[in-house]
């Protein structure tokens, strides 16, 4: 019988989706297991988090009262103390900017070996099977770990949040914070980009990855998106290289965007791309490699190379 | 001062590949510089441009052929590097986050570091999680995903950004000495000059295996097995259009039509 610890994540005042869904996925580790679901939330309004976190699978929510956000070594501290206490056997985040930023000193201090970015568990056997992507999503790897004690970290979107309510013990843990300890301050947040457009506004976005190769091939999408009335966007390496601003980054850590139609042009489909436009309602992906993972997204492929496809698209047009 | 930057040659994968066993056959493999390490190196030979008496050390854990990839590390400024491999490595499918940590621990004890610089992630097997993980076994604190730095040394504080998902930065003081994961885009990585190339031929990179870290191979037995690997199944329904581009660009053409897209 293993417990299984998850923690929440909340930021600004607001929960984030991956704390409902790190429920489904930690109810889902401790039914194979066989051991109760815990959950931790750490700083802010951890009462009224509380609340909204008592859904069904939850048994007991544990509140640690320590600060208003995210601060990593408060989070390393106090669940390095909470899984200690409630003597729990996995414990799951989310693998989030923040996950990543305290799960794998809280395995190191513990001793408990990490897998992170995981798609499937298991643990109904002796020990844990866990399911994660590497190569850019170009192959699927299990990999088998004989212990019934350590950190996983669940990649967003991939478990279904929990959705009814429940009625889990609350519970507030008293972690014992040794302040000397507490290096690092979180002095504010920024928001990136701002700029000309928006591009989650837009019907119709026509996106640019690295498959462009150079700043002056953009503008051949430029000319395309002109020729469809529509908008450009494009994935990180772009904005990266400084060929679009920032407001045109599409995907986890860029925008979010659900257009009538997406087509993507020299983008792989890494995770972080998907994360920002899988929910665009027609995805059309133009790219040379036929396994390249923004295929299983897409409605219409197109297998060839973007400088032959889109001026003869661009020539429809016009 | 003293930079270490972590780095690590990782493999790119052909468009067309076929697995054995557990791994990728090596004729479909390309390898360079990982991504994030690229920028790694470049934060640290900028700190050295900007602060006096900095060495970077590039330190990497891979065989021979990976000195390839680090002799770009050299040529883009690190000053010397150290290359961690032992036969007790060869046969790991999987070297998981601890046995990196134990490894890399092992390095920074003998070069006592101010700062250690990795990147974010590897390109190949993604786990994201070593530098975090180190900077707890070496009693450093730390900073994941780090999108700006500025670095007080008198202080003893890295000014960071933290970037977060959805377009928003974290601002983080943190006090050195700390390990940084790097993310892309925190600065433009230089091109290796002639010169550099040059000089990089004459670069130490100092090979060390277990027994020069006082490591032994139960040290680096790593907890996960990789039992599979196969390419995912794919989801895709997508219809597609095929023949001469110009065909293709037609149908594609008459579909975004139909949607009303465009005329
Ligand atoms: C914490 C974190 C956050 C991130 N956030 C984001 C984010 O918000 N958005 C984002 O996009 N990425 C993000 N990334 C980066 C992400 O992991 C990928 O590196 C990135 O999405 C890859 O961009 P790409 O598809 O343009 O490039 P690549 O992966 O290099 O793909 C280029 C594609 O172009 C194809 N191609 C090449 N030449 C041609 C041609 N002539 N014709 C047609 N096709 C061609 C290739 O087959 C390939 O599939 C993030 C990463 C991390 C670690």
């Amino acid at each position: 019988m293993t417990d299984v610890l998850a923690v929440a994540e909340h930021r600004r005042g607001d929960l984030r989706d991956v704390s409902f869904e790190v429920i489904t996925a930690g109810r889902e580790l401790a039914d194979g297991a066989g051991g109760d679901l815990h959950l931790a939330v750490i700083g802010g309004d951890v009462d009224g988090f509380a609340e909204r976190l008592n859904r069904e699978g939850v048994d007991v929510i544990h509140t640690v009262d320590e600060g208003e956000e995210f601060n990593h070594d408060v989070y390393a501290q106090a669940l390095t103390q909470l899984y200690d206490e409630v003597d729990a056997g996995y414990l799951l985040t989310p693998n989030s900017v923040n996950g990543l930023d305290y799960a794998p000193a809280v395995a190191n201090g513990l001793d408990l070996p990490i897998v992170t970015d995981v798609v499937e568990l298991d643990a109904s056997g002796d020990g844990l099977v866990a399911t994660r992507e590497m190569y850019g999503s170009k192959v699927e790897t299990t990999n088998e770990l004989d212990a019934d004690r350590a950190v996983v970290t669940i990649r967003g979107a991939e478990w279904p949040p929990a959705e009814e309510s429940g009625d889990a013990e609350v519970s507030a843990f008293d972690a014992d914070i040794d302040e000397s300890a507490v290096r690092s301050t979180v002095t504010g947040f920024e928001e990136a980009g701002g700029g000309d457009v928006d591009i989650s506004d837009a019907d119709v976005l026509v996106s640019v990855g690295r498959g462009i190769e150079e700043e002056e091939n953009l503008d051949l999408v430029r000319d395309l998106a002109d020729a469809l009335d529509a908008t450009l966007s494009a994935s990180r390496p772009i904005v990266d290289n400084d060929w679009l601003p920032k407001n045109r980054q599409v995907g986890q850590s860029g925008k979010v965007v659900t257009p009538d139609v997406y087509i993507a042009i020299g983008i792989s489909g890494a995770v972080q791309h998907v994360a920002g436009m899988k929910g665009s309602d027609t995805i059309v992906a133009i790219n040379t490699d036929p396994n390249a993972p923004i295929f299983d997204l897409a409605d219409y492929g197109i297998v060839d190379d973007l400088f032959d496809v889109v001026p003869a698209l661009i020539e429809e047009f016009e | 001062m003293k930079v270490l930057v972590t780095v690590k040659e990782v493999a790119e994968v052909e468009d067309d590949f076929e697995i054995e066993g557990t791994e990728i056959g090596s004729q479909y493999l390309n390898y360079d510089l990982n991504e994030w390490d690229d920028y790694a190196v470049e934060e640290g030979v900028q700190i050295s441009e900007n602060v006096d008496d900095v060495e970077v050390v590039a330190v990497t854990i891979g065989p021979e052929r990976s000195e390839e990839t680090i002799r770009m590390a050299l040529a883009k400024g690190a000053d010397r590097a150290v290359r961690v491999w032992d036969e007790a490595l060869e046969d790991i499918d999987l070297l998981d986050v601890g046995a990196k940590v134990r490894l890399l621990e092992a390095v920074v004890e003998e070069e006592d570091p101010d700062l250690v610089l990795s990147g974010v992630q590897a390109g190949d097997d993604a786990f994201g999680a070593t530098g975090v993980a180190l900077a707890d076994a070496i009693g450093f604190e730390w900073a994941a995903v780090v999108n700006h730095l500025d670095l007080d040394v008198d202080e003893g504080v890295a000014h960071v950004h933290r970037e977060l998902e959805g377009g928003v930065d974290e601002v983080t003081d943190v006090e050195t000495p700390a390990v940084l994961t790097i993310q892309t885009g925190i600065n433009e990585p230089r091109y290796a000059s002639l010169r550099g190339i040059r000089q990089a031929q004459s670069k130490e990179i100092a090979p060390k295996d277990l027994s020069d870290l006082g490591l032994s191979a139960e040290d680096v037995e790593s907890e996960l097995r990789l039992t599979d690997m196969y390419e995912p199944e794919t989801e895709s329904d997508a219809t597609y259009f095929e023949g001469s581009p110009e065909e293709e660009a037609g149908q594609l053409a008459d579909m975004l039509r139909e949607k009303g897209v465009a005329e």
